[in-house]
């Protein structure tokens, strides 16, 4: 071993356009995988509230199965084990945004409940004693404010789904952590370009963070 | 025949009995309001009188007898169908803690109800809801998000909104409970000035000297029975009841 160790600067920044091929994946499949969890964490959420007994059954059991089996494991599910099924095969992108969706879509169902359980009694007897139906009641009265509150666990959420694309290098898609491996199989810089792959994964999460915090500040989140 | 129609009630509660649990909270609860009347009713914390006038407006459930306003029944365990909405839509209420949706502005909180459920149009929900402000006090508050106020001005937007639906029927609970002292005369006026403009209204309360002024009929009760009714002057002055004797004792000296 070489024990006089150089960190090669220049080596991590000639990775960087490189590196900056795979964020258009990591984004895309972050970002639409977490719509969709948006959406099926917004109908299991309420399912899960519901008075009706066997329709919060199918919530509790969805959200259970895809909060407690890993994000790796449903990846490699749906990529390869799906296809013996459905007797064609799965893009490796669509496999990642449908990991995603199926994983974050459990957590936020939770996020959703909290969000709408957070929300006193009274704004819904008021709703209804001025005669809204109970859907407009949720629309304009439950909804807006429990969204609000709900807002820095879904910031949360979203950090952690982006993180966890990383995982899908190992089905193959060109995402961030996959192009640092391509380029280090040719180069042998492992430290510099797995630091610079670290600092790319930063700045998006901290774009994210940055973002949320100004919203807060601007009174938009929380009350 | 119109004058049969007048005097006909706008609220026929007939043998109401609600159980939370097995806890019996109205027994056998007979009553009826005229139209333009105001109906206080008073009792010891725990008695039922909340949950009396929820029942009203079918905020809660009952399990026996029925309860009519304006024509739309209401049935016991929650099978009244359509005459639920229609109640709700006729009938105005003010909560102790004011409910007011604090994501919307003051002049939103009074919009929302009639532009959803009346359909009326932006324009005219404004000009009332600015009419409904001004008659409260609160016109220059319009902009402002509820929790920029006074539990007194809060209190104040929340009849307002209520009114925007043009009730036939305001329910209050208790409205000047979670207020200061200081303000509690404020939102006493506007009832006061409510009562006078010939709202029927089912109001309870612990300001006696409020509802000795403006009822026309007092119901006391006690563990979820009506056990002394009657005017104010009736009721009290001489009530019947021991049990009314020494409730009024307890809170006059105070
Ligand atoms: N949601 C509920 N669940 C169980 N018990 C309740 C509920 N609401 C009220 N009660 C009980 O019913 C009784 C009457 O309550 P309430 O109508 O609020 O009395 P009041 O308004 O006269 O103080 C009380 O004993 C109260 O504890
Ligand atoms: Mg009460």
């Amino acid at each position: 071993m070489d024990s006089t160790f150089q960190f090669d600067w220049q080596a991590a920044f000639d990775s960087i356009p490189y590196l900056l091929k795979g964020i258009p994946y990591t984004l895309l499949i972050s970002g639409v995988g977490l719509a969709i969890g948006f959406v099926i964490g917004i109908i299991f959420g309420l399912l899960r509230i519901s008075p009706m007994a066997w329709l919060r059954w199918i919530a509790i059991i969805y959200i259970e199965v895809f909060r407690g089996t890993p994000v790796l494991v449903q990846v490699l599910f749906i990529f390869y084990g799906l296809p013996q099924i459905l007797g064609g095969p799965i893009d490796a992108v669509t496999a990642g945004i449908a990991a995603i969706a199926v994983n974050s879509g459990a957590y936020i169902s939770e996020i959703v409940r909290g969000g709408v359980q957070s929300i006193e009694r009274g704004q819904r007897e008021a709703g209804l004693s001025l005669g809204l139906t109970r859907i407009d009641t949720f629309r304009f009265v439950i909804w807006p404010q429990a969204f609000r509150r709900m807002i820095p666990a879904l910031g949360n959420q979203g950090i952690i789904s982006i993180k966890d694309t990383s995982l899908f290098a190992v089905i193959g898609v060109g995402e961030l952590v996959r192009q640092g491996q391509i380029y280090i199989a040719t180069t042998f810089n492992a430290l510099e370009v797995y630091l610079m792959v670290a600092v790319l994964y930063l700045a998006i999460t901290l774009s994210l963070s940055v973002g949320l915090r100004l919203l807060e500040r601007k009174g938009l989140v929380g009350q | 025949m119109s004058q049969d129609d007048d005097k006909a009630p706008i609220v026929r509660i007939e043998a109401l009995n609600k159980h939370f649990g097995s806890l019996h909270v109205l027994k056998d609860i007979d009553l009826q309001v005229a139209p333009g009347e105001v109906v206080v009713v008073i009792g010891a914390s725990g008695s039922g009188k909340s949950t009396l006038i929820r029942c009203v407006n079918g905020l809660e459930e009952f399990q026996r007898g029925q309860i009519e306003v304006d024509g739309n029944l209401l049935k016991p365990n929650g099978k009244s169908g359509g005459a639920l909405q229609a109640i709700r839509t006729e009938v105005g209420m003010v909560f102790q803690q004011f409910n007011l949706f604090p994501h919307l502005s003051v002049i939103d909180n009074v919009m929302l109800a009639p532009m959803r459920v009346r359909n009326v149009s932006r324009q005219q929900a404004e000009d009332t809801a600015t009419r409904l402000l001004e008659r409260v006090g609160i016109s220059d508050q319009a902009r402002k998000f509820p929790s920029q106020l006074s539990g007194g001005q809060q209190q104040r937007v929340a009849l307002a909104r209520a009114l925007a639906m043009e009730p036939r029927l305001m329910l209050f609970d208790e409205p000047t409970s979670a207020l200061d002292p200081e303000m509690i005369g404020e939102v006493l006026d506007a009832m006061r000035e409510l009562a006078r403009e010939g709202m029927t209204m089912m109001i309870v309360t612990h300001e006696m000297s409020f509802a000795r002024e403006v009822a026309d009929r007092v119901i006391y009760i006690h563990k979820g029975e009506i056990t002394e009714e009657g005017t104010p002057e009736q009721v009290f002055d001489n009530p019947r009841n021991e049990r009314t004797q020494s409730f009024l004792a307890r809170v006059l000296t105070h």
